[in-house]
């Protein structure tokens, strides 16, 4: 059966190659169209460089035209390297690119190229999966390419000495405050809560309510999906961040980190809150529709509220802890598999040096919202006129100043279940934060455990 | 002598009978299989190889903490009997499954008899029972989410009307599972509703006139005729119906992720999250096992126990 299996298999990668055969058929044609001399020259330039053409999964997790401006981008590349085509494959949210891109891992015919979610880092290791890029990066940049990156998006990139991908696509928590809600419960618009006393006394002001119903709140903080995000900012702010650099052990349970949980909680229990899990993706919608004075969220919905909002806006620092300021990264970064060619890991390096560029990188977060990646994306003309225009663009990156490494560990997928798990019922009232992170970090250690030998 | 002799030649001639009586057999046989071979393939492929693909996995302990897959015994099903979540997730099916099948199966037939009589604008109702079936569950989804929505969605609108507190549906954890089987209700019912509807028009008209003609009361014939009847409909709709509800997960996916604190979290999302976010495969294994084995139970309930009570025709 086995062998059935097998031979089906080979079967549906012939199927492959001949419709890949098809598909680039066209293009030969239209070459030989022209005058003969060309085509003698063309062929002699092909010999010189061989086409290559690498496939890119990549994921989408904002609003907008994103299909549009990664293909436009992949145009742009191939005009400046006719030898290289890079082909964007669109394959869902980042879990279902991950998805794809394991699943082509297994079946032996991985993706030259992926964006995936910098904290996969550890799995994609354990999995045997992807290549360091020590090599490339010595060839070609050396140190002063790693370093030209923010170092808060660096982090989920190394590990152990090892650069294992490149950030692309990166993200932090900023604070969005509905300017004309703050004049009208008597604050200051352009002096949002700098800490956390002044979070819970704002949102109590911010807070409205008719009878026994509040028709706003002070402020959200989404907790569906991937509450220990959210929660990392607050425990980057009281004390230190949620692991070690290695992956393998995690500090959830401290003193610093029950008072963090305890803010939270106590902004649902002051009613400046809504109590409960709060959406994800609605809590965008509640700050346009002026159900909410504040909230916290992605970079990534900027260009979604600057379009949408019909009231002056703000964008600010999350409120500071104990220890200041701060943020957990975000988003995705570059992948390069196993496996593949060596002259198509080659070109898609390329393709990773090329969108790193200041220019390419500035662009990209301009059309997108994301953050750019370099300091010196934002020293570029294009981003100083944009920001110059809208100034709210500038706060994630100053803010990156402050940020640190997405929560990422070994089996990340389940030491981050067992923690959101743990977050979720403490925010539903069916445990305190103190034995709430307790169980969290014993549960962390024992899945950890295997991963220590 | 003669009399052997003859006895002899039945002997012989009751050989070739039975002889080409069994050759006969066989040929018929040979072409049931080969009729049989091409649907034979795939399922053997497609079914019954991942099956025992799977039940061979789930010795093994297959995750990402080690290189290279190993045996384990039962350890995998052992330690599923500790994990408190896996409870909590069997818990949370088996209720989705039996309050969602038992409601809207009797809504289905409700309505189905609402709609089979005679009336002008029923065949606006049957499409507006039935159009939910067609949205597909992914887009039911985020339009639940929203109707779920504290602050503005319908439901906290609705309440608001009648002066009750807003209730925030999928953020709490005793409201979330409710909120779930009250959204694959709606989705569901309509579909069902049609089979109903089938089953409905093929009983016969007569039975009704002489049930009338004998004076029954409408609730008489609608228990005495009609539930009797549509019997074999119900067993068909609840063997579709506890496995449609079983196969329910995209809502999950795109509305709780399983949460609060895997409140809403069903068989097959954790099985999803097992295999593809913490590519535990030999637990994955196990946990369809599992599932495989309710699925069984479930089809033989119904088609040894509840068919025999069943008159057809």
């Amino acid at each position: 059966m086995k062998k059935v299996m097998k031979s089906s298999i080979y079967f549906l990668l012939l199927m492959m190659l001949v419709l890949a055969g098809c598909t680039s058929k066209p293009q030969n044609e239209t070459a030989s169209s022209t005058t003969e001399s060309q085509t003698n020259q063309s062929k002699q330039e092909e010999k010189k460089e061989e086409p290559i053409e690498i496939t890119m999964y990549y994921p989408i997790a904002v609003g907008g035209p994103l299909t549009e401006i990664i293909e436009k981008m992949a145009d742009d590349f191939h005009k400046e390297n006719p030898n290289i085509t890079v082909k964007p494959v669109y394959t869902g949210s980042y879990q279902d690119t991950m998805v794809k891109a394991q699943t082509a891992v297994k079946g032996n015919n991985p993706p030259d190229l992926a964006v995936l979610l910098s904290t996969e880092l550890f799995t994609l290791k354990d999995m045997d999966a992807i290549i360091p890029l020590d090599d490339y990066i010595k060839n070609d940049g050396g140190d002063e390419y790693i370093n030209s990156f923010y170092p808060g998006f660096m982090e989920n990139a190394q590990t152990e000495g090892s650069t294992y991908s490149i950030p692309f696509q990166r993200s932090t928590i900023v604070l969005y405050y509905n300017k004309e809600a703050f004049e009208e419960a008597g604050l200051d618009p352009n002096n949002p809560p700098t800490n956390w006393e002044e979070l819970k006394e704002y949102s109590k002001k911010l807070t409205k309510t008719e009878g026994n119903k509040t028709t706003r709140y002070g402020v959200e903080i989404p907790s569906s999906g991937f509450p220990y995000w959210l929660f990392q900012a607050f425990a980057i702010q009281n004390g230190k961040n949620l692991m070690s650099s290695d992956g393998k052990e995690v500090y959830l349970d401290t003193k610093e980190n029950v008072e963090a949980l305890q803010l939270w909680l106590d902004l649902a229990k002051d009613k400046s809150m809504p109590e409960g899990v709060i959406d994800w993706a609605t809590t965008p919608t509640n700050f346009i529709e002026g159900k909410t004075a504040m909230m916290y969220h992605t970079t990534g919905n900027l260009t979604n509220v600057k379009n949408n909002a019909k009231f002056d806006f703000g964008v600010a620092f999350l409120p500071a802890g104990g220890k200041g300021f701060g943020s957990p990264t975000g988003g995705g970064n570059f992948y390069l598999f196993k496996g593949t060619e060596k002259a198509k890991q080659d070109a898609a390096w390329k393709f990773i040096k090329w969108a790193s560029q200041p220019e390419i990188a500035a662009k990209w977060s301009i059309d997108t919202g994301y953050v750019a990646v370099s300091p010196k994306a934002y020293e570029t003309e294009a981003m100083k006129a944009y920001v110059e225009g809208f100034p709210q663009a500038a706060v994630a990156r100053d803010q990156l100043e402050h940020a640190y490494a997405e929560l990422s560990t070994h089996n990340n997928g389940q030491v981050s279940k067992v923690f959101n798990d743990q977050l979720q019922a403490v925010l539903t009232g069916q445990t305190t934060p103190e034995e709430a992170l307790k169980k969290a970090q014993e549960e962390a250690n024992k899945l950890l455990a295997p991963f220590k030998k | 002598m003669e009399k052997k002799i003859a006895l002899q030649q039945s002997v012989v001639h009751l050989g070739t009978k039975q002889e080409t009586k069994t050759s006969k057999k066989m040929k018929t046989n040979v072409q049931a299989w080969l009729l049989f071979l091409p649907s034979l393939i795939f399922l053997l492929m497609f079914t019954f190889y991942p099956v025992l693909q799977t039940i061979y996995l789930s010795f093994f302990r297959a995750d990402l903490a080690i290189p290279d897959p190993f045996f384990v015994g039962l350890e995998n099903y052992q330690q599923l009997k500790e994990d408190a979540v896996f409870w909590k997730v069997m818990k949370n099916t088996f209720w989705f499954v039996f309050t969602t099948v038992p409601i809207s199966m009797i809504l289905a037939l409700a309505m189905a008899l609402f709609v089979n009589r005679a009336i002008r604008g029923t065949g606006w109702l049957k499409t507006a029972f039935f159009y939910p079936t067609v949205i597909p569950m992914i887009a039911v989804a985020n339009i639940w989410l929203f109707i779920y929505t504290p602050g503005y969605g319908m439901m906290s609108q609705i309440l608001d009307v009648f002066g009750f507190q807003d209730i925030n549906w999928l953020g709490t954890a005793n409201t979330v599972l409710p909120a779930m089987i009250i959204m694959a209700i709606w989705k569901e019912a309509g579909f069902f509703m049609v089979f109903y509807l089938a089953g409905l028009q093929s009983i016969s008209k007569e039975l009704y006139e002489s049930a009338s003609i004998d004076g029954a009361s409408s609730w008489y014939t609608l228990r005495k005729i009609t539930l009797p009847l549509l019997m074999p409909t119900t067993l068909f709709v609840s063997i579709i119906a506890v496995i449609n509800t079983i196969k329910l997960v995209d809502h999950i996916a795109i509305m709780t992720k399983g949460g609060p604190d895997n409140a809403s979290n069903l068989l097959l999302y954790y099985i999803y999250e097992t295999a593809f976010n913490f590519w535990n495969e030999g637990m994955a294994a196990t946990l369809t096992v599992v599932m495989l084995v309710i699925l069984l139970i479930v089809a033989i309930i119904q088609i040894f126990f509840v068919d025999k009570k069943i008159h057809y025709s």
